[in-house]
């Protein structure tokens, strides 16, 4: 009888860990110490509560403009606030946003107006026309196709000796894209300051997270990129921001790019265009409320440590409520852009071959 | 002053833009050490450094995704994708974002990128790198379509296609990188994008063409002059935006058109000619117009794609076709 051949196990070369962090539970308890010097710091913490507070709020308003036809298609970033504003109270003003479509906290936090996302989302291009942070990208919706960006961008900011970084969002799904990976190989590559995070919210529409790699986290595939990588709790505000204010400065002082998974949940559909109850069970939603961000940051805020008081938050809310109001009334009296607009901004300087395409399309609106 | 090839009129207007504009960064496969390669890049990491000469991970959609990112943030990447056939990963780049970003952010954000590839077929080279798919490119809204046909415009047109603040998809003939040489003054002096160009003036009929094809229709023309026929040539260069004026003025003139391009026939580019010739010029033509150009099937190996490029003679017997016609 022959033998069956025992091949040697091979010696081990490369061996990696994932880390996960969280400092605060549900219910706001503390479960993981040292917490962060600005932990107690209502200055630090109560910024990024208030932007939380203002993404629930617009997306609670921007729900209704949409079912009463006053919007278009919208995805609602219910369950997601504390990564966007987490990581963007982490970024310096001349960093550099390269969002996906989910991020409005850290858009509103770096001073994109609510009427501006109004207006790209009720379907006017001067809606990513942002007047404040002007260099930020505009909301990426093919998915990971814009991690090259900021990778590029980065790039700039290296060769030019500028002390900046490029922060760019991304979705679960988008970590099974080509060019989600090809990003993070060249940034790895190059050494370039570029922060990926990877908001994982379990659900790519219709399709869960198992069915979308077999990876057992997603911070993992930084790895094979040579980038490094953690993860942590995306529901828990202070473990983002703590995450990204290191991931951050790291990649600003030289020590390369890096990768943050933050697990959350995504509690809406993927757009008001979707029916989530057609393929997930009411139960896993109800389970995921329980760890929701906004309430976790507030009972820690309220807690033992009193960083906020009830009158406080009591007049934040109802400012919160004018801002909003007032947005929405300055997008409804917004008049639409002309004909004309289509041409405007497709070169710097419309060929000669195209007036007479302008000129019908002004015609047509005169008529119309 | 020496002659110089087309491949090397590309090395002498990346080496112009790189010295007179420190935005200026080269990067692709093999672009670095190796000088790409086609020689297009020769000489330019040894001038200019590593850092504004990258070579990039073997990844296209890369390529194409971090020019993009570089350029919204002021610098002015001239990215090489090695063949045509590798450029598609890239075309979500360009298509999504590198042709909308302007538009999308009212002007906030621009894209001065210029993309290089060299196309066609010709040289006997393996599967995927012979195809002219230029109108896949001329069909995106927010680029421009620019190809050279000789060293003198690939020096001057890509120098404009650098100096442009929009995104440019330059392709260059690969069959004649190295078939004719010209004296290239390095004078930085840019040619006009958006036009036509009258390369040789005619009576009797309009050949349009560009890039490679445009010295087969020289060939074939200087047979048609045997036979007493005058062919006005139009050297398209950049086929989007489409100057479509010189076009319709020598068909006026001669009456008849005659396009010619390698790429497949249906939905060519010169399908968007004949078809601009019909809606604009139909009453001054003397006969349909005519195009000569591969075929709707797949560009065949090498063996066999002289059969399927135009050939002179294809191109003389479709002038014979319009003048007998009338």
């Amino acid at each position: 009888m022959v033998e069956r051949y025992v091949r040697p196990e091979g010696e081990i070369v490369a061996q990696f860990d994932v880390r996960f962090s969280r400092f605060i539970e549900p219910g706001g308890k503390v479960v993981c110490t040292p917490l962060p010097p600005w932990a107690d710091d209502s200055g630090v913490l109560i910024p990024i509560y208030r932007t939380m507070l203002q993404t629930r709020a617009f997306d609670a308003a921007a729900l209704k403009l949409q079912r009463t036809g006053r919007l278009g298609t919208y995805a609602s970033p219910l369950g997601q606030e504390a990564i966007g504003a987490g990581v963007a109270s982490a970024m310096r003003e001349e960093d550099l946003l390269v969002p996906s479509y989910r991020e409005f906290s850290a858009q509103l936090w770096r001073g994109v107006t609510m009427t501006e996302l109004l207006l790209y989302w009720g379907g006017d291009e001067r809606g990513s026309d942002y007047r404040v942070p002007r260099e930020d990208f505009p909301a990426c919706i093919p998915v990971a196709s814009h991690c090259c960006h900021a990778t590029g961008a980065a790039y700039a900011f290296k060769i030019r000796r500028q002390p900046r970084v490029a922060v760019c969002f991304l979705g679960d799904g988008a970590t099974s894209k080509g060019d989600f990976y090809e990003s993070l190989n060249a940034a790895g590559a190059w050494n370039v300051p570029v922060v990926f995070v990877v908001c994982n919210n379990h659900w790519a529409i219709s399709v869960p997270l198992g069915r979308q790699t077999a990876a057992r986290t997603l911070a993992q595939k930084a790895i094979a990129a040579g980038v490094a990588s953690e993860q942590v709790d995306g529901n828990d505000a202070i473990a983002v921001r703590a995450a990204a204010e290191f991931a951050i400065e790291n990649a600003r002082s030289g020590e390369g790019p890096r990768l943050i998974e933050a697990l959350t949940y995504r509690l809406g559909d993927h757009t008001t265009a979707d029916d989530a109850s057609r393929y997930r069970d009411a139960a896993e939603v109800n389970a995921a409320r329980a760890r929701d961000p906004v309430s976790r940051l507030h009972d820690y805020l309220t807690g033992t440590k009193a960083l906020l008081s009830a009158a406080d938050e009591e007049t934040m809310s109802a400012e919160i409520e004018q801002e909003v109001d007032d947005a929405i009334e300055q997008y409804l009296a917004t008049p639409p852009q002309p004909a004309s607009a289509m041409f405007d901004h497709l070169f710097s300087e419309l060929p000669q071959s195209m007036l007479d395409q302008r000129a019908s399309a002004e015609g047509e609106q005169d008529h119309g | 002053m020496a002659e110089i090839t087309l491949v090397d009129a590309v090395s002498q207007a990346l080496a112009y833009a790189m010295r007179e504009n420190e935005n200026v960064v080269v990067l692709g496969e093999d672009v670095g050490v190796n000088g790409g390669v086609f020689r297009a890049t020769n000489g330019l990491q040894e001038s200019f450094g590593e850092e504004r000469v990258l070579d990039t991970p073997l990844s296209e959609t890369l390529i194409g995704g971090v020019a993009i990112g570089m350029a919204a943030q002021g610098l002015i990447p001239v990215a090489e994708i090695q063949f045509m056939g590798f450029v598609y990963p890239t075309i979500d780049q360009l298509l999504n974002h590198a042709a909308r970003i302007r538009n999308r952010t009212r002007g906030r954000l621009t894209c001065p990128m210029v993309l290089r590839a060299p196309f066609g077929g010709g040289i006997g080279a393996p599967e995927h790198h012979c195809e002219s798919t230029e109108a896949l490119f001329a069909h995106i809204p927010g680029l421009r379509v620019v190809i050279p046909s000789s060293p003198e415009r690939a020096y001057g047109l890509l120098l404009a296609a650098i100096r442009n603040p929009d995104p440019v998809v330059f392709l260059e003939p690969k069959r004649i990188y190295r078939l004719v040489k010209q004296r290239v003054p390095d004078d930085g002096e840019a040619l006009p994008l958006d036009v036509c160009f009258v390369l040789r003036p005619g009576d009797d009929v309009s050949i349009i063409s560009w890039g490679a094809m445009i010295h087969d229709v020289i060939a074939a023309a200087d047979q048609l002059a045997l036979r007493g026929i005058s062919a006005e040539i139009i050297d398209v260069a950049t086929l989007k935006p489409l100057d479509m004026k010189t076009i319709l003025e020598s068909v006026n003139k001669t009456g008849r058109c005659v396009v010619v391009h390698e790429a497949a026939l249906s939905g060519g580019w010169g399908a968007e000619i004949a078809a601009q010739v019909a809606e604009h010029g139909l009453m001054s033509l003397l006969a349909p117009v005519k195009r000569v150009t591969g075929y709707d099937t797949i560009m065949p190996l090498f063996k066999l794609e002289h059969l399927y490029m135009p050939s002179i003679d294809r191109i003389a017997k479709a002038v014979n076709a319009v003048m007998e016609f009338a």
